[in-house]
C-alpha cells in the first residue's frame, strides 16, 4: 500500500531530466501522471530509487498539428487528449481510446507517454497508437529519435526506451474522416480491456491478446485482399499467445478477439 | 522535503517525505479526515480531492473549472506543490451545504458515508466538465468510485438532482 | 398528522457530507496519543508447517518498536469454536497456517509507513502442505487441516443417511442439478481496523467498527482471557459491515494484546488486500437440489442437500447452513421437503456472516429449482409459483421446518411485481425478440422469497432489545440504543419514533449507541433486527416516559393523572378541557431527571417476503450479462420512513444482483487467491447496475406494535435468483438449462457453446 522509500526531483526541463537520468543511474525511474508507476510501487512490484518528476514540464504537454501527423507531448493527460478538439477531429480513435482508460479521476492524471512507457499489452493506448501507425519521439543525450509503434513494445512491460531516454511525444497520422472501430470488452467499467481490438485504415490492432499490443496481421492482409469484416475477422487470433486469468481462459480470449475484430471493422462504416 | 500548496484556500508549507501520498498528508498533516483510503489499487475513489495547478492540460485552461477530480491515493504529496487542492471539507461555505451535499442528502444519497466524500468530490467533477449529464454519463462518470451501501441508485438521482439544481454551472473557488 | 411513515431527510447527513465520518482509522483521542502502529506479517501460503520465523532483521529496520510471533502469546487461551472444539486454533498461529492471509507474526513501529518497510525483513521459513482447496471433496480426508479432529468435517446438519429414498415416487417429473452459491467478499468500503489503550484500572478500552459493541467486548473478553467487564468497547462510524465486523477478530485482539504488552496505546488499520483475503467471506456453499412434481405445476417435493465451505477456520458461516435449513420451502406449500447439510474446513479464507446469512443460499436454491421444474413441465415460471406459493395467512403458519412465519401474501406480491414489471409486455417483447433471431437475448428472471428476520439469540431466548430515552430541561432528548447502525440511519429512525411519542422535533434527539459503558446490553445490528427490536423498544420507553411524566405533571398541576392529556404538538401536559393549565414535557425534567429504560420483547422471529422480477439482455457472441431492469416487491410489514427502507432495499438488491452476474473470490489449485485486490475482484460498479424499480406493499406483522418486520437483508435474498434466473431464461431457447453464479461473460459463452455442441 506504500511504496519503499525514495528521492525525489521535480525536472525544470527536459534537458535537466536528461541529466538527472544520468546522475541518478538506472535506479530512477521518471514520473509525469504516476497512474502507471505509482500502482505498482504501492504494491511493491516496482521500487525505484528515485522519481524525476517530469509531469509539469510545459515543453512535454500539449497537443499541435505538425504536418500530417498530430504531435501530443508526452505528459499530456487522457483527459485533454480525450477532449482535444484537434484529436477529435484528426484522430478520433486516439481521442475515444484515451477516454477509456481507467475513469475521470484516472484519466485527469495518466499520460500518453507514461501510458506507452508502462507498455501493459491490455491498455488501451498503446493498441491505439498501433493501430494508428504511430510513433514516439525519444529524447536522450545523443539527441531525438522517432521509433514506430510496431518496433516500440518489446516484450511485456518492456519497451525500446534505451536508459537515458525518455518519450517527449506521440505521433499519430492525420485523418480526418475516416472510418475507425474500438471494441474494449470488459466485465466491470474500469477494468482493463480482457481483450481489445482498434481498427482504422487496414490496420488491427488487440490488446491483451499476447505480451505486447498486436497486430492482426493475418486478419489485415485478408482485408487487403477484398475480404468482409467477418471474413476477416475470423483469422484475428492468429499468431496471437493470449494468457488465461480469472476473466478468461485462451479459447475465450481468442473467441473474443474474432468477434471484437469483426465489431471494430463493421463500425468503420 | 518541502511542499507549498493551498489546501482549502490555506496556504501550507510542510516538510514531507518524498513517498508521503497525498491522502496521508491531507488526513495526518492537514487533518482533514474526510478523504478515505478504500483500496490499494486506485479502484473506488474514496480518496477523491480536486486538484489544479497554474498550468493545466498543456493548453493553459483547466478541464474543468475548480480543478479536477483526481484519485489522492495515488498523487503524491510532493506532486501536488504549487497545486490547489479542495477536499470535501472545503466545499460547503460555512453552514450551507455545496448544491451537490445537499442534494446527496435529499436524495439520501449515502448511508455509511465512507465514500461519500468522494464520491461528492468526483460529482463536483463531473458536473464541473459535463453540466447536464444523463443518467447513463452519470454512472460512467462515477465508475471510478464504488459504493457499498447504496446500490448507486440514490447517488445517480442526488447527481442528477444536483445537476438540475445548477450544480455544474456554479464556478467553484 | 404522524411522522411515522414519512420521508425524513436523514440527521446525520451534514456531518458526514462535510467534515466526513469518523471512523476507526480517524479517532483522534487523547486516550491514543503516542500510539505504535501494528502490522500483520501474513502468510503467503494456503497451508504449511511454520518451521521458523525470523524477526531479528525486522527490528533493526527504522522505526520498529517490537516484533512477536505465535510463541509470545501463548499467555492467551486457544478460540475453540463452539460447533467443534477439535477444530481449535491460537490467536496467532504457531505451528501451521491454514489459509493465504493468515497472520503469523506482528510487527509494531513509530509510524504507520514504516510497517511495510519492516514486514519485508520478516523471514518465515515454512515447510508447505497439500492444500485444500475444492470444498466438494474436502470430506474425502485425504489431507487434513486440523489433525486433532481427525477429519475435515466441522459439523453436519440433518442425517444424510436418512433422506427418504421415496421422497419422489409420486412425482410425473423429477429433476436434480448440483448448482453452485459461490463465495464473494463482504468488502464493506471500509477495512478493518482496531486501536486501544489500557488504563491504570486494568481494563482496556478498544475502538472498533463492528455491528454490535457488547457482542465485540465479550468476544474480545473472551479472546484475551479476561473477564468483561475488564473492556470497554466504543464504536466509531462504521464504514458498511454486512454481516462481516460481528465481534472481534484475532487482530483485534492482537492490538489489544499489544498494547498491554507495550504499555502504550497500539492502532491498526488494514490493506484492502487484507480485508479480502482475511475478512471473513461469504456464501460459498455447494448445493445440490432436486424437484418433482405433477405436470399440472404442482410441486409435491423437494431435496436441499448442502456443503458449506466454512473455510480455514470453524466460524459463523460453518453454522449458517442451519438457516439454509430452516428456509428450505420458503414461501412454498410443499408437501415433502427436506435437506440436510455438511460444513467443511478448507485453505482458504474463513467464511462469515454476509447480507442474508444462510437465508440468500436457501432461496438462490429453491428459486433455481422452481425455474428447473418449470423448464422441465414447460410451463411459464410465473404460473409455476404461483400454483405453489402458500395461500394467504394472517396467523402464524409453522413450516415442517420449525420456522413460524408470523404473516404473508406471498401470492399478492408476485402478482404485484408482475404487474409493476408488465410482466406480459416482457414476455411478448422476448418471443419478437426470439423471432427476429436477435443476437443479444433477451431474458426475464423471477424470484420469490420469504425470509427470517429477527431470530433472537437462540432456542429459548426470546429475541428482544432495551432502549433508554430521557428528556433533558432543555427540550432536546438523548435515545440510548442496544443497536448498531452502520448506514442504516437509526439515528433519524429512532429520533422519529421517540418524537412521534415525545413531540420534540427529529434535530433535538440525539442517539447514542456502540460504547459499552453507556449501553453494556445490546444484541446490535444485524439479521435485520433492529427496526423490529430496537426501534420497538425506543417506542415503549418514549410511551413509558410519558407515564412517568404523567405523574410528575399531575403534582405539578394538582390534578389527577387521569384528567390530565399530553399533547403532542406541544410537547405538554394540560388538564383536559383546559389548555391554559398545562406544563412542557421538558420542564418536569428540571428537578430530577426523566428518562425511562425499558426491554421490548418479541414473540419471535418475523418473516419479509418478496418477488423480484429481472430484465437482462445477453449478447450472446460474447456472454456478456446486462442487467436491464430489476422489480422487486419487498414487503417487510409498515415503513417507518420510506426512504431509508428504499436505501436498505437499493443496497440489498445491488448485492444480491452482483452475486448472480458480477462478483466471485477465486482461488488456484494451491489456495492462492487469485481476486485480492479491487482490480481483480470484480466489485460492482456504478454502470454495472440500472435504477431499481420498487413497487410498495405492506403486510404488518403482529408481532410488534409497529407492526414492522426487517428490510436490511431482502433486497439480496430476491435479487440473487431473479438475476441468475434471467440470464438462464434468456438463453434457454439455446438449449442451455443452467448456468453457474456469477453469469461472467466467459462462463455464459461456455453455456452457449455446450448447448450448442449438445444440440
Amino acid at each position: 500500500m506504500i511504496p519503499a522509500p525514495f528521492e525525489y526531483v521535480a525536472a525544470q526541463s527536459t534537458a535537466h531530466a536528461l541529466d538527472l537520468l544520468d546522475s541518478l543511474g538506472d535506479e530512477a525511474k521518471l514520473l509525469a501522471g504516476g497512474h502507471s508507476l505509482l500502482p505498482m510501487m504501492k504494491l511493491r512490484l516496482a521500487a525505484p530509487s528515485a522519481l524525476i518528476d517530469i509531469g509539469q514540464l510545459a515543453e512535454l504537454r500539449g497537443i499541435r498539428a505538425d504536418g500530417d501527423e498530430l504531435v501530443i507531448g508526452a505528459a499530456t493527460p487522457h483527459a485533454v487528449v480525450a477532449s482535444s478538439e484537434l484529436v477529435r477531429s484528426d484522430a478520433p480513435l486516439l481521442a475515444h481510446s484515451a477516454a477509456q482508460v481507467g475513469d475521470p479521476q484516472i484519466r485527469h492524471r495518466g499520460t500518453i507517454g507514461g501510458s506507452l512507457a508502462h507498455a501493459d499489452p491490455a491498455a488501451d493506448l498503446p493498441m491505439a497508437v498501433l493501430a494508428l501507425g504511430g510513433s514516439v519521439d525519444l529524447l536522450s543525450r545523443n539527441g531525438t529519435r522517432n521509433v514506430v509503434a510496431d518496433d516500440f513494445f518489446t516484450g511485456f512491460f518492456e519497451t525500446s526506451l534505451d536508459e537515458g531516454e525518455l518519450i517527449v511525444a506521440v505521433r499519430v497520422p492525420r485523418r480526418p474522416g475516416q472510418g475507425w472501430g474500438y471494441e474494449k470488452f470488459v466485465r466491470r467499467a474500469n477494468d482493463w480491456a480482457i481483450v481489445g481490438a482498434a481498427a482504422v485504415d487496414g490496420r488491427i490492432a488487440l490488446a491483451n491478446m499476447g505480451p505486447v499490443p498486436l497486430r492482426a496481421r493475418a486478419a489485415e492482409q485478408a482485408l487487403a485482399e477484398g475480404a468482409s469484416p467477418a471474413e476477416a475477422a475470423e483469422l484475428a487470433a492468429q499468431d496471437t499467445e493470449p494468457s488465461e486469468d480469472v476473466h478468461a481462459d485462451r479459447d475465450y480470449r481468442r473467441h473474443l478477439a474474432r468477434v471484437l475484430t469483426r465489431r471494430a471493422l463493421e463500425q468503420r462504416g | 522535503m518541502r511542499v507549498e500548496l493551498t489546501v482549502n484556500g490555506q496556504r501550507r508549507s510542510d516538510d514531507v517525505e518524498p513517498r508521503l501520498l497525498l491522502v496521508h498528508y491531507l488526513r495526518e498533516v492537514c487533518g482533514l479526515r474526510a478523504a478515505n483510503v478504500g483500496c490499494d489499487t486506485t479502484s473506488c475513489g474514496a480518496c477523491t480531492v480536486l486538484m489544479k495547478g497554474a498550468d493545466e492540460g498543456g493548453t493553459g485552461k483547466g478541464v474543468g473549472g475548480g480543478g479536477t477530480s483526481v484519485k489522492s491515493c495515488t498523487v503524491l504529496a510532493v506532486q501536488a506543490n504549487g497545486q490547489e487542492v479542495t477536499t470535501a471539507e472545503g466545499l460547503a461555505a460555512g453552514d450551507d451545504l455545496h448544491p451537490v451535499q445537499a442534494a446527496f442528502r435529499q436524495e439520501h444519497g449515502l448511508q455509511c458515508g465512507f465514500c461519500t466524500p468522494g464520491m461528492v468530490m468526483a460529482t463536483v467533477g463531473l458536473l464541473s466538465e459535463n453540466p447536464h449529464p444523463t443518467e447513463a454519463e452519470v454512472r460512467e462518470g462515477l465508475e471510478g468510485n464504488f459504493c457499498r451501501c447504496t446500490g448507486y441508485h440514490n447517488i445517480v438521482r442526488a447527481v442528477l438532482a444536483a445537476a438540475e439544481a445548477g450544480a455544474g454551472t456554479e464556478v467553484d473557488a | 398528522m404522524s411522522i411515522l411513515g414519512t420521508r425524513v431527510l436523514r440527521t446525520e447527513d451534514p456531518r458526514f457530507l462535510t467534515s466526513g465520518g469518523v471512523y476507526t482509522e480517524d479517532v483522534v483521542d487523547e486516550r491514543l496519543d503516542g500510539a505504535c502502529h501494528v502490522f500483520f506479517v501474513r502468510s503467503p501460503i494456503a497451508h504449511a508447517r511454520i518451521l521458523d520465523i525470523d524477526v531479528s532483521a525486522a527490528l533493526e529496520a527504522p522505526g520498529v518498536v517490537a516484533a512477536f510471533t505465535g510463541a509470545d502469546l501463548a499467555d492467551l487461551p486457544l478460540i475453540k469454536p463452539g460447533m467443534n472444539k477439535q477444530m481449535a486454533r491460537p490467536v496467532l498461529a504457531t505451528d501451521k497456517v491454514r489459509y493465504v492471509g493468515e497472520p503469523v507474526a506482528i510487527v509494531v513501529t513509530e509510524q504507520p509507513y514504516q510497517g511495510e518497510d519492516a514486514m519485508e525483513l520478516v523471514d518465515v521459513d515454512y515447510e508447505p502442505l497439500p492444500a485444500v482447496v475444492d470444498f466438494a471433496t474436502a470430506a474425502q480426508n485425504d489431507v487434513l487441516l486440523y489433525e486433532e479432529a481427525g477429519s475435515n468435517v466441522a459439523g453436519t446438519f440433518g442425517d444424510s443417511s436418512a433422506l427418504d429414498e421415496h421422497l419422489f415416487d409420486d412425482c410425473e417429473v423429477v429433476t436434480t442439478r448440483t448448482i453452485q452459491n459461490q463465495r464473494v467478499a463482504p468488502a464493506p468500503m471500509e477495512s478493518r481496523a482496531g486501536a486501544a489503550a489500557w488504563g491504570e484500572d486494568g481494563r482496556v478500552t478498544a475502538w472498533i467498527p463492528n455491528q454490535g459493541a457488547q457482542g465485540t467486548r465479550a468476544g474480545l473478553a473472551r479472546m484475551l482471557g479476561l473477564g468483561t467487564e475488564k473492556v470497554h468497547v466504543i464504536t466509531p462510524d462504521v464504514g458498511g459491515a454486512f454481516g462481516a465486523k460481528f465481534g472481534a477478530d484475532p487482530e483485534h485482539v492482537m492490538v489489544a494484546w499489544v498494547a498491554r504488552r507495550l504499555d502504550r496505546p497500539a492502532r491498526w488499520t488494514e490493506t484492502r488486500y487484507e480485508n479480502l483475503v482475511a475478512m471473513t467471506h461469504g456464501r460459498a456453499q455447494q448445493q445440490k437440489v432436486t424437484i418433482g412434481g405433477k405436470r399440472d405445476g404442482t410441486v409435491l417435493a423437494y431435496r436441499l442437500e448442502v456443503i458449506q465451505d466454512s473455510g480455514a477456520h470453524v466460524r459463523v458461516g460453518a453454522v449458517l447452513p442451519s438457516l439454509t435449513i430452516l428456509m428450505t420451502p420458503g414461501p412454498y406449500e410443499i408437501p415433502q421437503a427436506e435437506s440436510v447439510a455438511t460444513s467443511v474446513v478448507t485453505n482458504t479464507t474463513p467464511i462469515g456472516a454476509y447480507r442474508g446469512a444462510g437465508r440468500p443460499e436457501a432461496s438462490a436454491a429453491l428459486e433455481r429449482a422452481m425455474d428447473l421444474f418449470a423448464a422441465e413441465i414447460g410451463m411459464d415460471p410465473a404460473d409455476v409459483r404461483r400454483r405453489n406459493l402458500l395461500p394467504k395467512f394472517t396467523e402464524p403458519h409453522r413450516t415442517k421446518f420449525g420456522a413460524l412465519y408470523d404473516t404473508g401474501d406471498y401470492a399478492a406480491a408476485l402478482d404485484k411485481v408482475l404487474e409493476a414489471a408488465d410482466y406480459d409486455e416482457l414476455r411478448k417483447e422476448q418471443a419478437e425478440r426470439r423471432a427476429r433471431g436477435d443476437a443479444v437475448a433477451m431474458g426475464i428472471g423471477l424470484a420469490s422469497y420469504v425470509e427470517i428476520t429477527g431470530m433472537g439469540d437462540g432456542e429459548d431466548v426470546p429475541p428482544q432489545e432495551n432502549a433508554t430515552v430521557e428528556v433533558h430541561p432543555d427540550g432536546t432528548a438523548t435515545i440510548l440504543t442496544g443497536t448498531s447502525p452502520h448506514g442504516q440511519g437509526h439515528a433519524t429512525a429512532w429520533a422519529m419514533l421517540a418524537s412521534e411519542q415525545l413531540g420534540i422535533p427529529v434535530e433535538k434527539i440525539t442517539l447514542k449507541w456502540g460504547d459499552t459503558d453507556l449501553v453494556p446490553e445490546g444484541g446490535g445490528t444485524g439479521g435485520s433486527r433492529s427496526l423490529q427490536h430496537g426501534g420497538s423498544a425506543v417506542r415503549k420507553a418514549a410511551q413509558e416516559l410519558i407515564e412517568v411524566a404523567r405523574e410528575r405533571a399531575a403534582d405539578e398541576l394538582e390534578a389527577s393523572p387521569a384528567d390530565l392529556r399530553f399533547d403532542v404538538e406541544r410537547s405538554a401536559f394540560e388538564v383536559a378541557g383546559d389548555p391554559d393549565a398545562s406544563v412542557p414535557l421538558a420542564s418536569l425534567a428540571a428537578e430530577e431527571r426523566l428518562f425511562v429504560r425499558t426491554i421490548f420483547t418479541a414473540p419471535g422471529a418475523t418473516f419479509p417476503f418478496g418477488s423480484h422480477v429481472a430484465v437482462v439482455d445477453v449478447d450472446t457472441e460474447t456472454g456478456k450479462v446486462v442487467l436491464r431492469r430489476m422489480i422487486t416487491v419487498d414487503d417487510a410489514g409498515f415503513v417507518l420512513n420510506p426512504l431509508l427502507a428504499e436505501g436498505q432495499r437499493h443496497g440489498g438488491i445491488a448485492q444480491g444482483a452482483a452475486q448472480a452476474f458480477v462478483e466471485e473470490v477465486v482461488y488456484d489449485a494451491d489456495g492462492n487467491p487469485l481476486t485480492a485486490s479491487f482490480a481483480d475482484y470484480p466489485f460492482l460498479s456504478a454502470t454495472e447496475v440500472p435504477s431499481f424499480e420498487l413497487a410498495d406493499m405492506q403486510t404488518l406483522t403482529t408481532y410488534n406494535p409497529l407492526g414492522v418486520k426487517g428490510i436490511g437483508e431482502a433486497g439480496s435474498i430476491g435479487a440473487t435468483p431473479a438475476v441468475q434466473n434471467a440470464v438462464i431464461d434468456a438463453l434457454s431457447h439455446l438449449g442451455v438449462r443452467h448456468v453457474d453464479m456469477p453469469a461472467s461473460p466467459q462462463r455464459v459463452w461456455q453455456a452457449l457453446k455446450a448447448a450448442k455442441e449438445n444440440s
